[in-house]
């Protein structure tokens, strides 16, 4: 080969994993990733049972239900809907009643969702941004209330 | 009184890192001595100021100074003192202070090491870390001052976040920043090489050892922010890609690709163009990680209170320097003189893949961090990209890359033998082969991907003890022979094979607790055992417990290892009681390099409390592996041909007029 060769095949065998990883990452993306609802999109939305989304919003007043073992269960709310959680394992410690909560796990056929992890905040004053900026959008959100 | 001392020094610092960033740079431009020698004294006066706002704030801190309104929203008189010192940098204002601090610190120490530097190239260099200078000084003194006061001061003040009352918060922030900022003294470097047009081998022998500090620094921050949130939040992970970590992650990535450049562009003068765009890069990413963690633009399981609105403006600093910086670079990129030439099987073909796979997940994880935003700001929808985006992409992409670690070094420059370097690996291979069978046949519970992840591992270290072997000239040599010659080699090779092996150590510990770790929830009530791998777990009850400031529920559980008493340990749940916040204080206990993990959930209506508790198998291996990185690094920062500040070899000096022959 010449030298004019063999830096064509080096820079195309670069180019090649370069596009490789390149479909590999959109592929990702595309199968990977997770919408963020509140309880009001979801009636717009067609989410089938199995698909992951996340779910945030308020943790309903009085909601919270201790079931056998790990299982709670509670509701996440915003102004317009209300969705059940079920959740089988320890919740954040800054979980409480009317703070904000994001959520992520599938809808189960009989309409409870079932989330594998509940976000934690590290601080009172923290909301997550979804959360935040849908509330401000539905007119419920007072900054350090 | 103090306070004010420290506000007006902040303000003294602004104007000098002013002089600093303009009177070099026009000296150096129009060949004026007087103007380029300005730049070292201002860069020191520049250290002392920024030092002595530090310390008063660190004084209004440990004296509790509640009128300051930075102090009391973080601090409390009961806080232990080691709180109140560190509580410093454990808030937003403070913190950039520290980021200040080590930037004009890094600046004073190129103007001290410097000296032996061509006067315009090292004017240039200080005038470029004297503008980073203004612009976050600025960026304090305008939105985030922490020396504003308020009147009349409160008696007490509000806490610091309990999360941050950790001896964590004295060592992650300090030492992940020295990475971060670190990185801009090899920015300041490319820069000044691109404002000069010339760019050499003497350059590169600069910016390696201070590409090589900052790289030590970040994998140390990781590594310790890593195990605190590990034992800090209580469920156990250690790695969740989440922005935060991204962003200190993506600097991490780009700064090994620059660190294995700048070897090759040292030792061959070739990769020029490269390591410049790289050195660029690399700080761009820090400043992106510093963006992406004080502006909360995305949701984090470690944001902090953050605030939007000073988001915009670090994004302003963002849009300036890398903005301005690929600018130069794509004005000035084409007069840099092309290097060497090289056969693509060699120690540079090596290193250049090295490059090409870490930059290609440098961007993977890039568009992963950043994809959410552009989603967001395209069509309204909200996404997340979590830990299956990144398993499926980074993954992948590294298991080429850690494959061809070990030929690396065993290769020879210009022109290597493949062929003759895989015999010589033969050995190590048949090894990690033997792993990844012996794995599948005797480990229950290990799948396929984890007997490969075990073989890849072991091929790793096994790699690295084979270079050093082969360099010993063993086994053709006695044992004597052996030892004379490997303390005869430079101690950047022995860096090399410790942190090529501390790679391999990081790698066992992750794909051993990810494949094999044990996990058990149970509702306990006194008395009651849990069972898991070969552990029993009894609890014996709950027992309160009153600290300096906060309360305990502490459970008390007593270990049997496989029949036998192994010990006992304490769980909690803890409330501060200034901010009712409560926390979890997980128990854990080292087994080996394995640790048993216990943590405390809510108690239940019939007496019971919720237990998890996880056995996490060579689990501590993952942050022993970034020690090891971390002892490679210093090893080779030792080689007496890197040492910082050491005299430049004579020909260093005339390097730049052979380079441009």
């Amino acid at each position: 080969m010449t030298r004019k060769q063999k830096r064509l095949s080096v820079i195309g065998g670069a180019l090649v994993f370069l596009a490789a990883a390149t479909g590999l990452t959109f592929y990702a993306l595309g199968q990977r990733t997770s919408y963020f609802y509140m309880p009001a999109d979801l009636a717009a939305a067609t989410i089938a049972p199995g698909e992951r989304i996340r779910l945030g919003g308020l943790v309903g007043k009085g909601s919270i239900v201790r079931g056998q073992g790990t299982e709670v269960t509670f509701a996440v709310t915003d102004a317009a809907a209300t969705v059940k959680v079920a959740y089988a394992g320890i919740l954040p410690d800054l979980f409480r009643e009317e703070q904000g909560v994001v959520t992520e796990g599938t809808f189960t056929p009989d309409g409870t969702f079932r989330a594998d992890s509940v976000l934690a905040k590290h601080d009172e004053t923290y909301m997550p941004k979804e959360v935040a900026d849908s509330l401000k959008e539905q007119g419920l959100w007072q900054h350090n209330e | 009184m103090t306070v004010e001392v420290g506000h007006f020094a902040l303000v003294l610092a602004l104007a000098l890192a002013l002089v600093q960033s303009v009177a070099p740079l026009i000296g150096a431009r129009i060949g004026d001595q007087r103007l380029m020698a300005m730049g070292a004294p201002t860069a020191l006066a520049g250290f002392a100021a920024v030092a002595l706002a530090f310390a008063a704030l660190v004084a209004a801190y440990v004296g509790s100074d509640f009128s300051v309104a930075n102090v009391w929203e973080n601090s409390h008189s009961a806080k232990p003192l080691l709180y109140k010192f560190t509580g410093t940098w454990g808030n937003h204002e403070g913190s950039m202070l520290l980021w200040v601090l080590i930037l004009a610190f890094f600046g004073a120490l190129v103007a001290i090491a410097g000296r032996n530097l061509p006067p315009s190239l090292r004017a240039n260099v200080l005038a470029v870390q004297g503008t980073i200078g203004v612009a976050f000084l600025l960026f304090i003194l305008l939105t985030s001052n922490p020396f504003v006061r308020i009147d009349p001061a409160p008696l007490e003040g509000r806490d610091l976040n309990p999360i941050l009352q950790d001896v964590g918060l004295a060592i992650h922030p300090p030492l992940l920043y020295l990475g971060y900022v670190g990185f801009s003294i090899s920015f300041a470097f490319a820069v000044a090489a691109l404002i000069e047009g010339r760019i050499d081998a003497a350059w590169a022998r600069w910016v390696r050892p201070w590409t090589l500090v900052a790289w030590i620094f970040l994998t140390g921050g990781i590594a310790m922010g890593s195990y605190w949130a590990y034992y800090e939040l209580g469920w156990g992970g250690f790695w969740f890609w989440d922005p935060v970590e991204n962003a200190s992650f993506l600097p991490w990535l780009a700064g090994t690709a620059l660190l294995h450049s700048a070897i090759v562009m040292e030792r061959r003068s070739a990769l020029k163009i490269w390591t410049v765009l790289l050195a660029i890069l690399t700080f761009s990413l820090s400043l992106l990680g510093t963006f992406l963690v004080r502006s909360g633009v995305l949701t984090s399981v470690h944001a902090f209170a953050t605030d939007p609105a000073r988001g915009v403006f670090i994004l302003a600093i963002l849009a300036i320097f890398i903005g301005g910086a690929l600018a130069l670079f794509a004005l000035r990129a084409g007069s840099l003189s092309a290097g060497g030439l090289f056969h693509p099987v060699s120690r540079e073909g090596a290193l250049v893949l090295n490059n090409l796979f870490l930059s290609t997940a440098t961007a993977t994880v890039l568009i992963g961090t950043l994809y959410p935003l552009l989603v967001e700001a395209v069509s309204g929808d909200k996404i997340s990209v979590g830990a299956p985006f990144f398993n499926m992409t980074f993954g992948p992409l590294m298991v080429p890359l850690l494959l061809a670690v070990p030929f690396g070094p065993l290769l020879a420059w210009k022109r290597g033998d493949l062929s003759a370097v895989s015999q010589r690996l033969f050995a190590a291979f048949a090894l990690a082969l033997a792993v990844v069978l012996l794995t599948l046949l005797f480990v229950d519970r290990a799948g396929v991907f984890a007997a490969i992840g075990f073989g890849l591992a072991a091929w790793l270290v096994l790699g690295a003890a084979t270079d050093l072997v082969l360099k010993s000239g063993l086994p053709g040599v006695t044992m004597r022979t052996a030892l004379a010659r490997l303390s005869g080699l430079p101690r950047s090779v022995f860096g090399t094979a410790l942190a090529h092996a501390g790679l391999g150590v990081t790698l066992l510990g992750i794909v051993s607790v990810t494949s094999l770790q044990v996990e058990h929830f149970q509702v306990m009530k006194p008395g009651e055992r849990a069972e898991l791998a070969d552990f029993v777990l009894t609890f014996d009850g709950l027992t309160p417990y009153r600290g300096p400031n906060f309360v305990d529920e502490r459970g008390h559980f007593t270990v049997l290892r496989g029949g036998a008493p192994a010990g006992d340990m304490w769980s909690a749940k803890r409330v501060y009681t200034a901010r009712q916040m409560p926390t979890t204080e997980a128990g854990i206990r080292t087994y080996g390099f394995g640790q048993l993990y216990v943590s405390l959930g809510d108690a239940t209506a019939d007496g019971g409390i919720v237990v998890r508790a996880w056995w996490k198998p060579l689990v501590t291996l993952i942050w022993f592996g970034a020690v090891l990185m971390m002892a490679g690094g210093t090893l080779s920062l030792l080689d007496r041909r890197l040492r910082v500040g050491a005299p430049a070899p004579r020909k260093a000096a005339r390097k730049p007029a052979e380079a441009t022959t």
